[in-house]
């Protein structure tokens, strides 16, 4: 059968921001849909050129090979301290953070949490898959009671590793942080939802709002040895009892924001 | 313009706002923290980007994330913040980015105390932070000194894409002596090619210390030594005093080299025929010079506020070919000149040695000086 002349219609593309590379993610893994929202963001809002990412250590150490824009890589955890450099010496670009768990929450809570008490006019993009990716799924600060990972053989035992740390609901309660939600990546629906986030975020920092972050509940199928939908599953099951999705901080100027 | 009464922590940072900083920031710390609050002031009123960090590894990556801009930036600490600082000069280092890093020194190891020492010279001057890299170090020994230092540290900083520490101790930090700020410069207007600031219709620029192939981060590497080189037979720079007929050298920098000059002098009014050579870059060291005066005198003594540190880069020059004695203070203990002048003394008095090491010679005066 031949079928000549159909019109086609194109209702699906990369994103001419996101550099056509090899994936070095896991199979299942969501980082590249965080990416890929994050791009298609930054190009609806015409802000691709004039955007400076700031990667950090972990598996998205190098998502500066999938943008294509200005970027820089940090040291383990003080991307935010990086962006406040690069935002303070030119307050007209778009400057984000894309950081995981591991990068933000644990070695880094001192300088998430300076930006944001600061109001740095900076996006955060904050990928939390409960474990440290990179090297090979040990306990992070959000991995949750009970979950076996690598460095808790037989499941994290409050009594002696503590208890995660909920980072949006933390960050929501300084005053400058004015944009603070928890998405997650498990499904279609909950991804559109997080695209609208992302979106709103850097709006909050194109008009000057304050400091924005989006958490985004993340699969890790590799490190916590499931397929990509038990992956999926489990972040609904397991993780949004522990990180429920919300809204933790929406200051009445962003509720205004009209875009 | 005219000389005024200026302390030194003040001058440093009135003297980087009239070079061209154009971004500052940094964390209270004694005895550094006037810096930090004089520019408090001053960068706000002249619409310059000013940031009181959550600490010096916030301070030092707000530092390495302005540097990747191409602007003019810098931090000041104190020995214990600078510690916590080289994890992000090894970084800086890494991606061949200028900063300027002002280092007031103070009495340690540990909490320490806040009195002037020069314990930080191997830290600083032979690493600190991780990997192979070099930081250019200028160590000056007075307010004018110091002011001077900062507004050269930036243009090295920038020709070189390398740090420019100022290695300076507690005591000129906090003293205030005579001193003449330069003039106002206008600020840099122009960006290098390659520091980030958006794509804007051109190629991406990315700005990174990572480079998990071994051969490449060989080359880079050696790139980085190749540079360090260049900056070997450029920058090289010292102070001598009275060396011309002199059969006895001693070696000091910063405030002790400043102490010994006292001493100097009061030694020739006992016609002893003594100079001092006082290096002002301890990275990169003066090897040649000091090589020179090898063949020209009769013995050495280096004096420091620490347990002898930069004593090992002298010795490394002098080989053994000529007798070197060490005069030390340490933990936030200043010399005065007459301990100096009794160690001229005692060299001139013999018996000389180039068996042994110097240090422990030392150690053995001191417990008889202070038990």
């Amino acid at each position: 059968m031949v079928i000549a002349d159909v019109p086609t219609k194109i209702v699906y593309k990369r994103p001419s921001v996101l550099d056509p590379q090899v994936t070095h993610y896991c199979p299942g893994c969501t980082h590249g849909v965080a990416h890929r929202l994050v791009g298609e963001v930054l190009e609806e809002m015409n802000e691709v050129e004039n955007t400076i990412g700031v990667a950090s250590v972990g598996c998205s150490v190098f998502a500066y090979n999938y943008f294509n824009i200005d970027f820089v890589e940090a040291s383990h955890g003080r991307a935010p301290a990086m962006a406040t450099g690069i935002k303070r010496v030119l307050p007209d670009c778009t400057v984000f953070t894309y950081q995981g768990d591991g990068d933000l929450a644990s070695i880094g809570m001192g300088e998430i949490v300076g930006a944001a008490s600061r109001g740095e006019k900076i996006t955060v993009i904050f990928i939390n898959n409960a474990n440290y990716g990179m090297t090979g799924g040990q306990m992070a600060p959000t991995t949750i009671p009970g979950q076996v990972t690598s460095s808790s053989p037989t499941g994290r035992e409050v009594s002696r590793q503590g208890y995660p740390i909920q980072t949006a609901e933390l960050l929501a309660t300084l005053g400058g942080a004015v944009y603070v939600v928890r998405r997650s990546m498990h499904n279609a629906r909950e991804i559109r939802r997080a695209k609208k986030a992302i979106r709103t975020a850097f709006e909050v920092q194109k008009h000057g709002l304050g400091f924005s972050l989006v958490e985004l509940l993340s699969t890790c199928p590799t490190n916590w040895g499931m397929t990509p939908v038990e992956a999926r599953e489990w972040i609904e099951e397991r993780m949004m009892p522990v990180f429920p999705l919300g809204d933790y901080k929406v200051s009445s100027a962003v509720a205004d924001l009209k875009f | 313009m005219t000389k005024e009464m200026i302390k030194g922590n003040t001058a440093v940072a009135e003297a980087a706002v009239r070079a061209g900083l154009q971004a500052y920031f940094g964390y209270p710390i004694t005895p550094q923290t006037e810096l930090l609050e004089h520019l408090s002031a001053r960068m706000p009123e002249l619409g310059r980007p000013f940031v009181q960090a959550e600490s010096e590894l916030g301070a030092i990556n707000m530092v390495y994330g302005a540097a990747c801009t191409g602007q003019r930036v810098m931090t000041s600490s104190s020995s214990p913040g600078v510690s916590l600082m080289m994890e992000g000069l090894s970084y800086i280092a890494g991606t061949e980015v200028p900063a300027v890093l002002v280092d007031v020194v103070r009495g340690g190891p540990g909490l320490g105390n806040i009195a002037p020492a020069q314990g930080d010279y191997n830290q600083i001057v032979h690493g600190g932070g991780h990997g192979d890299y070099h930081m250019i170090v200028l160590a000056p020994a007075s307010v004018q000194e110091a002011i001077d230092m900062t507004v050269l540290s930036f243009d090295i900083a920038e020709k070189y894409r390398n740090i420019v520490t100022v290695l300076m101790d507690g005591s000129i930090g906090q003293m205030m002596e005579p001193a003449e700020l330069p003039p106002m410069q206008p600020l840099k207007t122009e960006t290098p090619d390659w520091a980030v600031r958006g794509t804007h219709g051109g190629e991406k620029r990315v700005l990174t210390s990572i480079n998990l192939d071994p051969p490449a981060q060989e080359l880079m590497n050696l790139r980085l030594l190749k540079r360090w080189q260049t900056v070997e037979a450029n920058e090289v720079r010292y102070k001598s005093y009275y060396l011309d007929d002199a059969e006895y050298v001693v070696v000091g920098f910063g405030t002790a080299g400043r102490i010994a000059l006292s001493a100097v002098r009061a030694a020739r009014e006992k016609g002893i025929k003594v100079g001092l050579f006082r290096p002002i870059t301890l990275a990169p060291f003066p090897n040649a010079i000091l090589d020179d005066l090898t063949n020209e005198a009769k013995a050495f003594l280096v004096v420091e506020m620490n347990s002898g540190q930069m004593l090992e880069d002298v010795r490394l020059v002098v080989r053994g070919r000529k007798p070197v004695e060490f005069y030390g203070r340490v933990g936030g203990v200043v010399p005065f000149p007459d301990e100096i002048l009794a160690e001229i003394e005692n060299l001139v008095k013999g018996p000389l040695t180039t068996e042994g090491h110097p240090r422990d010679r030392w150690l053995s005066r001191l417990a008889a000086t202070i038990g």
